[in-house]
C-alpha cells in the first residue's frame, strides 16, 4: 500500500507574524513549522503504516527551505520526501497549488492522498478537496480518525456536534484534523536518519500540469490587502434594557453601521 | 574549531525543546512539591527514543553521539532538575557500562530493554561509608557454586525503587601487595529488581531534585547469577571511575541546563517587574549581572560540550569530565543565586521557578563527585 501525505511548511503564527510592504507575508522573517493538520495527517498515516507496513511519501511544494519539513516527516516515520520548488511556481492561490501538486500526483502511485484540513497561513481549507477534484477521486474532509478495511477506508468526518462514517474505496483523499490526531514526536535517531535519506526535487518539468494552472499567473485569487489582526476596542456594554428594547439597540447600531 | 551544532543535532535539540515545553516543564513544580517520581513523563521520553540515545541501533537504541544525548539533558534540565537527573543516571551510569564492558549476552538481555525504555536503570557504588573512596566499601559478594552471594548496602541511589536494572559494586577480594599492604578487589553486577534479599531502605527527603526517586538498597544474602558479573571480576573499580566520567558530563548537562533555565526566568522577569517607575532590566545593576550570568553559561556550555565531544574522540576524558562538571556546576549555584536575587521576594517563593532552580542547582556541585572530588581529578592529571 502507498500513502502520500501533502504537508506545507508555514510560518509558525504563535509568534510576530510578518508583511512584507506588499502586504504579502514575510515567510523568510518567521519561524517556521509543519502545519500543525498535516502533521496530524501524517500522524494518521504513520499508524496505518503500523499497521500494514505501508510506505509513506510526504511531499510539500514551496522555497527550498521547506526541506526542513520533510526532513521532520521522515525523522517522525515518513519512508520518502519529494520537494516541488520551481520559480514558475511560485505566488500560486489555492488553485495553483491544487493544480500543481495534483499534477506531481499524476506520476506517483497511491492508494491513499492524506492533506491536513488547512494552513494556518491561509486558513483556506481549498487545497485538499481541490486536489481529490483534479485527480477525480473522492475526498472525505474533516477527518478525527481514519481506519482501514480492505480496499476501503473507514473515515469518522468530524461534523458540528456529532461525527459521520463514511465508507469509501480508495484510492481517495482524506483531509485531516490537527486537534483530533495528536502526532508523535520525531525520534532522535530518526532525525540522523532523515539527513541520510535523498530528497527528491522536482521542477515544473517533472509535473503533469498545464501552464494556465500554474504559479501567480494561475491565480485566479489576487491578495488585495493583508494585516495583522485588528486590535479591537472595548466594546460597549448596556445594561437595564428589557428584550424589546435590547433587540431595538442592536438594530439600530448594526443600521448605523450599514450591516443591516 | 567548530562550535556549530551539525544540521541534526540542531534539529534534535528543536526537539529536545518542545517536548520539554510541552510535557516536562507543566509538571516541574508539581513533581517538586509532591516529591513523586514522574513515571508518565519518563513512559514519554521513553515513547520517543530518549532513554537510548547514544546506545547503538543494532542494541535497539537511537545510534547518536554523546553530544546530541548531552542536548537532551541540558533541555529537560532547563525546566527540570528531575526529569534530567532521571534520564543521565539511566543512560550514563547504567546503560553506559554494560555497553561498554558487558558481554554479547548481556547486552543482548539488558540493552534494547533499557533503550527502549521498558526497563529503567540505576548505578550504585555510594555507601554510608564509601563514596569516591571505594576502599571503604563494605559490600561483599561472595562466590557459592555459580551465584555470588551479596550482602551489604547502598546509600542515595537515584532512580532507587523505580529501577529495574541496577549496576551495584561489591568486595569480590583482597590483594595484598608485596609490602604487605592489603586492598579491596572490587566488582561490577547487573542486578534486576525483585531478585531475592535485595530490597529496598528508606527514601531520602531532599533539599532539591525532589521527584528523583533516591533511595537505600539493601542486600541480604541476595543470590547474583555468575551470568551477571560485568566485566572482569575484581575490574569493578576501574569500570566505576570511568563511568563516572562519563556521568559527569550528563550531570555537567544538567548542571549547564539549571542555569540555562535560571538566567530565562530571569530574564522574563526583569523585563516584567518594574521598580522606580522603571523595570528591572533597566537598571544596570541588573544588565551587568544579566551579561555576567550568561558570560558564565557560554564558558559552562564550550566545556561541557567539549567534554561530550571528548567521550566520542577520545579512550581517556577524565579531566574533560572533571572540568565541565566543576565549572557547570558552580556556573548553575552561582547563577540560580543571583537570579533567586534579581527576583527579589518573589524569587524566595516557591511559586516562581528560581527557587526550585537553586535548590535543584546545588546537588551538581555534589554527587557523581564533589566539587573537590573534582578539583582532586584534574589537579592529580596536572601534577602526574
Amino acid at each position: 500500500m502507498k500513502i502520500v501525505v501533502c504537508i506545507k511548511q508555514v510560518p509558525d503564527t504563535a509568534g510576530e507574524v510578518k508583511f512584507k510592504p506588499d502586504g504579502s507575508l514575510d515567510r523568510a522573517a518567521m519561524p517556521t513549522i509543519m502545519n500543525r493538520d498535516d502533521k496530524s495527517g501524517l500522524e494518521a498515516a504513520l499508524r496505518i503504516k503500523e499497521q500494514t507496513g505501508a510506505e509513506i511519501t510526504v511531499i510539500t511544494m514551496g522555497l527550498p527551505k521547506a526541506e526542513d519539513v520533510l526532513r521532520e516527516a521522515m525523522a517522525m516515520g515518513a519512508d520518502k520526501a519529494i520537494l516541488l520548488t520551481d520559480r514558475r511556481l511560485g505566488g500560486a492561490d489555492t488553485w495553483a497549488t491544487s493544480s500543481s501538486i495534483a499534477g506531481a500526483l499524476k506520476k506517483m502511485d497511491y492508494d491513499l492522498i492524506i492533506t491536513g484540513r488547512q494552513a494556518i497561513d491561509g486558513d483556506t481549507a481549498q487545497v485538499g478537496p481541490q486536489i481529490a477534484e483534479h485527480l477525480g477521486i473522492p475526498v472525505i474532509s474533516y477527518a478525527q480518525n481514519i481506519k482501514l478495511d480492505g480496499e476501503y477506508v473507514i473515515v469518522e468526518r468530524q461534523f458540528e456536534d456529532r461525527y459521520h462514517v463514511i465508507k469509501a474505496k480508495m484510492p481517495c483523499l482524506i483531509t485531516a484534523l490537527g486537534e483530533c490526531i495528536e502526532p508523535r514526536y520525531m525520534t532522535p535517531g530518526g532525525i540522523f536518519d532523515a539527513f541520510q535519506k535523498e530528497i527528491t526535487v522536482w521542477g515544473r518539468d517533472d509535473i503533469d500540469v498545464a501552464d494556465e494552472n500554474i504559479g501567480l499567473a494561475g491565480s485566479p485569487t489576487k491578495i488585495a490587502k493583508a494585516s495583522d489582526k485588528v486590535r479591537k476596542g472595548k466594546g460597549v456594554k448596556e445594561t437595564g434594557l428589557d428584550s424589546k428594547e435590547a433587540a431595538a439597540y442592536i438594530t439600530a447600531k448594526l443600521k448605523e453601521k450599514f450591516v443591516i | 574549531m567548530d562550535f556549530t551544532l551539525s544540521k541534526e543535532q540542531q534539529m534534535a535539540r528543536a526537539l529536545f525543546q518542545e517536548f520539554a515545553e510541552k510535557e516536562v516543564k507543566p509538571l516541574a513544580q508539581e513533581v517538586d512539591e509532591t516529591e513523586i517520581f514522574p513515571r508518565a513523563t519518563v513512559e514519554k521520553m521513553a515513547k520517543a527514543g530518549f532513554l537510548g540515545i547514544p546506545v547503538p541501533k543494532e542494541y535497539g537504541g537511537q545510534g547518536c553521539d554523546p553530544l546530541t544525548y548531552i542536548l537532551c539533558v541540558e533541555e529537560m534540565a532547563k525546566v527540570c532538575g528531575t526529569t534530567s537527573v532521571i534520564l543521565s543516571a539511566h543512560t550514563s551510569l547504567c546503560i553506559d557500562p554494560i555497553l561498554t564492558y558487558g558481554s554479547e549476552e548481556q547486552k543482548q538481555k539488558y540493552l534494547p530493554k533499557l533503550a527502549g525504555g521498558e526497563l529503567l536503570g540505576a548505578f550504585a557504588l555510594t555507601e554510608p561509608g564509601a563514596g569516591t573512596d571505594a576502599q571503604g566499601m563494605q559490600t561483599k559478594a561472595v562466590l557459592d557454586g555459580d551465584d555470588y552471594v551479596l550482602n551489604g548496602s547502598k546509600c542515595f541511589i537515584t532512580n532507587g525503587k523505580e529501577a529495574d536494572v541496577y549496576i551495584v559494586f561489591a568486595v569480590t577480594g583482597v590483594d595484598v601487595d608485596p609490602k604487605g599492604r592489603s586492598k579491596k578487589r572490587i566488582s561490577a553486577f547487573i542486578i534486576e529488581k525483585n531478585t531475592p534479599g535485595f530490597t529496598f531502605g528508606v527514601k531520602e527527603k531532599k533539599m532539591g531534585i525532589r521527584g528523583s526517586s533516591t533511595y537505600e538498597l539493601i542486600f541480604t544474602d541476595c543470590r547474583v547469577p555468575k551470568a551477571n558479573l560485568l566485566g572482569a571480576e575484581g575490574k569493578g573499580f576501574g569500570m566505576a571511575m570511568h563511568t563516572l566520567d562519563g556521568g559527569r558530563i550528563g550531570i555537567a548537562a544538567q548542571a549547564l541546563g539549571i542555569a540555562e533555565g535560571a538566567l530565562a526566568c530571569t530574564i522574563a522577569y526583569d523585563k516584567e517587574r518594574k521598580q522606580f517607575g522603571r523595570t528591572i532590566a533597566q537598571q544596570q545593576n541588573t544588565q551587568f549581572k544579566l551579561a555576567d550570568m550568561a558570560t558564565r553559561i557560554e564558558a559552562a556550555r564550550g566545556l561541557v560540550y567539549k567534554a561530550a565531544v571528548a567521550k566520542a574522540t577520545q579512550k581517556v576524558y577524565t579531566v574533560e569530565a572533571a572540568m565541565a562538571k566543576l565549572f557547570a556546576a558552580e556556573c548553575a549555584m552561582a547563577v540560580t543565586t543571583e537570579a533567586v536575587q534579581l527576583h527579589g521576594g518573589y524569587g524566595y517563593i516557591r511559586e516562581y521557578d528560581v527557587e526550585r532552580m537553586m535548590r535543584d542547582a546545588k546537588i551538581t556541585e555534589i554527587y557523581e563527585g564533589t566539587s573537590e572530588v573534582q578539583r582532586m581529578v584534574i589537579s592529580g592529571a596536572l601534577l602526574k
